[in-house]
């Protein structure tokens, strides 16, 4: 067991418990969704990211990959909120909610191939 | 390109954690802390307004407290978070800088570099193993003739100095042992443009290993190689190298032919050095007794061909057992009158001064020259940088290994019809060379002329071939004079003429030019230019050979069709 690999595979878990948890709770219901907490959401994946660089195996490109897409998908979600709330008139309304939280969401599936990815990793490992 | 990035995601790896931590240690500490806005009611940053003000305190840039004046509380924490966040930056720059200086990354973006140049060589090239006297002055020789090269080397310096020459053609250079078959490759030995390898380092087992890695991983390509022993060149001829170049053979058989017939052997000198150069001045060895200092490799192969052409030879050298002498022989340094008398420099009409030590045929040659002054004197210079002592001590010939190498190299892959040229010459007898030679000196005014061929096809001269094919009959003295009347410089003399398996060496004026000639001529730098255009030029060329003037552009020509040929017009410019 390595300090390196616990690093990295609490980072990518860690990545996909918070989305998941971001995501929870009434779809376009602005009570349910706090900003802190895609605030870390997005932290969190930032970490993850910047772990998987300089990998050059096949999985380890496909891990960047599927990060990469959180991030993207994350940071929009985060560029929608900012304007939301400081830009547009209506403010943090339901319609907002529901695009952040979409996309929150579409991050959410690309953690999870991350995690995934890291799993059938470790038990080709095994063998 | 993918080694790079990926040596860069790696290394910057801890300055990006470091940073986002940074970011968020500070930003989360604005969002916990209580503020205070204009009526004094309380009120906390969002994350949008933490992260706007992170980004210009940490980058220096400092705007203000946005968007309320911060509390005091605030103000502690912005201090500790500025310092923390501009750290971070530094740390992460100064990573950034690190690795851009790291020479693995450095190597890396240079291979990288050289991957993408060969790669994307648009035109034949050769590569060039060892860029040391003699690969250098072979690259400049080759780019001057409008040749590309890739050169391979082990010494950073002399890639360095490739980078730094003075070059009109973009010459890649490759780091690396030249022997080593990755390098090769990388350097385009499996290219379908590459046309063959030279390998010049002085390393005789390095280039014995370039010749059977080239030889093995693509057959078909020619492979050029220097050889300074009897052994090596038979072990590279075992194998098909095409042509193996051994400095004191090709001197000694030049200086055979210089011997036998100055007039061929300055003709020789003429059409194979660097076009531009001034012209050498003839040279006339006497025949009589010789003086041979030194009997080494370069002693061994100028007694050969001063033997077969029947003169006389007296070696002088320290260790005449260890040498192998089996003539007349005279043990000393050669550098002291006494041994050069010893060995009968009254009555010798020559001297060659072939040690291994510039330093030692200097001597030699100033210790001989007060001796005797009148004596024709061949000195063996071994290093470029002497090249000023060399011209200062005027001995009638200088032989220089890597200028040998180059010109023979440069014969070689140049141009075949004039090492055909060259090889048929040598049939002939004096009075054609010198009658040649003042040929040649009327149309170059004291520079080395060019030589260059001229293909009569569709592609390689379409207004000529056009003009045969339509029945006008074009006779090679027509064709100069054209030449003349279009550009007073292009003046040139024709030197050989291949038609199927006929080859006439300089053939007459009133030769007709067929379809599929192949024409091998000579006149001043740049002529070769002028006459290629006019070559291409079908209108100007129509009208210098035939005097017709006919309707030039695609909607001329299509209109002109129905109409009679115009009479000719009379000026002739055009």
């Amino acid at each position: 067991m390595s300090l390196e690999k616990v690093v990295f595979s609490f980072f990518i878990l860690l990545a996909l418990t918070l989305n998941f948890g971001f995501v929870l709770g009434e779809f376009d219901n602005p009570d349910h969704h706090h900003s802190y907490e895609l605030l870390a959401v997005i932290v969190v994946n930032l970490i993850a990211t910047v772990l998987k660089f300089g990998d050059r195996t096949q999985t380890g490109a496909l891990l960047l990959a599927s990060s990469l897409v959180a991030v993207l998908q994350l940071l929009v979600a985060g560029v929608v909120w900012a304007y939301a709330a400081h830009v547009s008139a209506t403010g943090v309304d339901a319609v907002m909610m529901a695009s952040i939280v979409s996309l929150a969401a579409g991050a959410l599936l690309a953690n999870i191939v991350s995690v995934v990815l890291v799993i059938i990793d470790t038990v080709n490992l095994r063998r | 390109m993918n080694k790079v990035i990926f040596l860069f995601l790696r290394r910057m790896r801890t300055p990006l954690l470091v940073l986002i931590g940074a970011y968020t240690v500070s930003g989360v500490g604005l969002l916990l802390i209580p503020g205070m806005d204009d009526q004094g009611e309380p009120w906390r940053m969002s994350i949008f307004h933490a992260f706007y003000f992170l980004s210009y305190t940490a980058t220096t840039t400092g705007f203000g407290e946005v968007p309320h004046a911060f509390t005091d509380a605030q103000r502690m924490w912005v201090t500790f978070s500025i310092y923390l966040t501009i750290v971070a930056w530094l740390y992460a720059i100064g990573k950034i800088l690190t690795l851009i200086q790291d020479p693995a990354f450095r190597q890396a973006l240079g291979s990288h570099a050289l991957d993408r140049a060969v790669r994307r060589m648009k035109e034949p090239f050769y590569i060039v193993c060892g860029h040391g006297d003699t690969g250098s002055m072979l690259v400049r020789a080759m780019v001057q003739r409008g040749r590309h090269a890739v050169v391979i080397d082990y010494d950073p310096d002399r890639i360095n100095d490739l980078e730094l020459a003075d070059l009109t053609l973009h010459v890649p250079g490759l780091l690396g042992d030249a022997s080593v078959s990755r390098h090769l490759k990388a350097a385009g030995l499996l290219h379908p443009l590459c046309r063959g390898v030279v390998a010049l380092t002085d390393d005789e087992e390095a280039n014995l290993k370039i010749a059977i890695t080239s030889k093995l991983l693509n057959p078909e390509l020619p492979v050029i190689c220097r050889a300074h022993t009897r052994s090596t060149e038979d072990n590279m001829a075992s194998f098909g190298t095409d042509h193996i170049i051994n400095p004191f053979d090709a001197f000694g058989e030049r200086l055979g032919l210089a011997l036998r017939s100055p007039g061929l052997y300055l003709l020789r000198e003429w059409l194979t050095s660097v076009p531009g150069s001034p012209l050498q001045e003839p040279v006339h060895p006497p025949r009589g007794t010789w003086i041979l200092v030194g009997f080494g490799r370069f002693g061994k192969a100028v007694r050969r061909a001063m033997v077969a052409q029947g003169l006389s030879t007296v070696v002088i050298e320290i260790d005449p057992s260890r040498a192998g002498c089996d003539g007349p022989c005279v043990e000393g340094r050669g550098t002291e009158a006494d041994t050069l008398r010893l060995a009968g420099i009254d009555q010798a009409v020559g001297l060659v001064a072939g040690t291994e030590q510039d330093t030692n045929n200097l001597s030699v040659i100033m210790t001989a020259r007060d001796l005797k002054p009148d004596l024709f004197m061949i000195a063996r210079q071994n290093h470029c940088d002497n090249q000023d002592l060399f011209d200062a001590a005027r001995p009638a010939l200088v032989m220089r290994s890597s200028e040998m190498i180059v010109e023979s190299i440069l014969a070689h892959l140049g141009n075949p019809l004039l090492a055909r040229f060259l090889l048929l010459s040598l049939g002939r007898g004096e009075a054609w060379a010198n009658e040649l030679l003042s040929r040649i000196s009327g149309v170059t005014d004291e520079r080395v002329p060019e030589v260059w061929r001229v293909h009569v096809t569709a592609k390689g001269a379409p207004a000529l071939h056009a003009l045969i094919r339509e029945g006008h009959p074009v006779t090679l003295g027509q064709l100069l004079e054209a030449g003349q009347a279009r550009y007073a410089i292009l003046n040139c003399v024709p030197l050989m003429l291949c038609r199927g398996g006929e080859e006439r060496l300089t053939p007459s004026e009133d030769t007709l030019i067929e379809q599929g000639d192949r024409l091998l001529l000579c006149g001043r730098p740049r002529a070769a230019d002028y006459l290629h255009h006019l070559l291409r030029d079908q209108q100007a060329l129509r009208y210098l050979v035939t005097g017709d003037n006919r309707p030039d552009g695609w909607i001329w020509r299509m209109l002109g069709m129905g109409r009679p040929e115009p009479a000719a017009g009379p000026d002739r410019d055009r």
